[in-house]
């Protein structure tokens, strides 16, 4: 299993076990962000801070992974290292998701809805 | 994996699996950064040699016995020249794909999953250059370092 999950109050909290989302890992990741996200909250929030690199493979899987949640829902993206960040930004995906410096940032920003 | 250095040159080939091509960028990306390219510019180099040496995997050697990705990269004062070889099949066309930034519409079902990397490659390089020589595949791909 790539992923570990956790729920808090209002949101479902994914941490990534490993540092790279690439093309040989990234079809797992798709199966396992559908696992995780199976029920619970509307609001889930993926932490990057363990991802140190990500191809476009791995960025089509996080793309992928928030169009197999229901409409309602949504997927925020926490704690990108540079390089995740600049694939984001390149690509302009940095404006189809929600952005938080860190995991605390994005929990922080849940409490002030 | 296989892997030979000498001074201002270094040079790596493996078999176009996923897993031998993820670990031939890291070799490479942890290589750059030993010879002291910076921490942003070796990021740079790696997510473009990720997509070149993907779209290989991919693509070259789609439905055949995967073959042999060859890495040689040279360093030239302020610049690098990575060059990548394999026998796979050409390039569409035997041209370079125009790399064009994937269309980011509002409805997020049409979001596209893919189709980003040439676009990358072309933004993260200074220059980049496609030949078919004697059934190989030659991509070459120049970086500023300064």
């Amino acid at each position: 299993m790539s992923l570990t999950s956790t729920v808090t109050d209002h949101a479902r909290v994914i941490i990534v076990n490993a540092d790279r989302i690439d093309a040989a890992m990234a079809i797992q990741f798709k199966e396992d962000m559908r696992s995780e996200t199976e029920g619970g909250p509307d609001r889930v929030i993926l932490d990057l801070s363990t991802v140190k690199f990500i191809d476009s493979s791995g960025l089509g899987a996080i793309v992928a992974s928030m169009k197999q949640l229901d409409a309602n829902r949504s997927l925020d993206l926490a704690g990108l290292t540079p390089v995740v960040d600049k694939v984001f930004r390149l690509t302009r995906m940095d404006t189809v998701f929600n952005l938080f410096p860190s995991l605390d940032d994005a929990l922080a920003a849940a409490a002030d809805q | 994996m296989t892997e030979t250095a000498k001074r201002g040159k270094f040079a790596l080939s493996f078999r176009a699996t996923e897993l031998e091509a993820r670990n031939g960028i890291c070799a490479v990306a942890q290589e750059l950064r030993l010879l002291g390219v910076s921490e942003d510019t070796a990021g740079d180099i790696e997510i473009a040699l990720a997509e070149a040496i993907n779209n290989i995997v991919e693509h070259a050697y789609a439905g055949v016995e995967p073959g042999n990705v060859r890495v040689i990269c040279s360093f030239q004062q302020s610049r690098l020249d990575i060059r990548i070889s394999d026998k796979g099949v050409p390039l569409p066309a035997g041209e370079l794909p125009e790399g064009a930034p994937a269309v980011i519409t509002d409805d997020r079902q049409d979001l596209p999953e893919g189709g980003f990397g040439w676009f990358l490659i072309r933004q993260l390089t200074s220059d980049i250059r496609y030949d078919r020589i004697n059934g190989h595949n030659r991509l070459s791909m120049g970086f500023d370092l300064a």
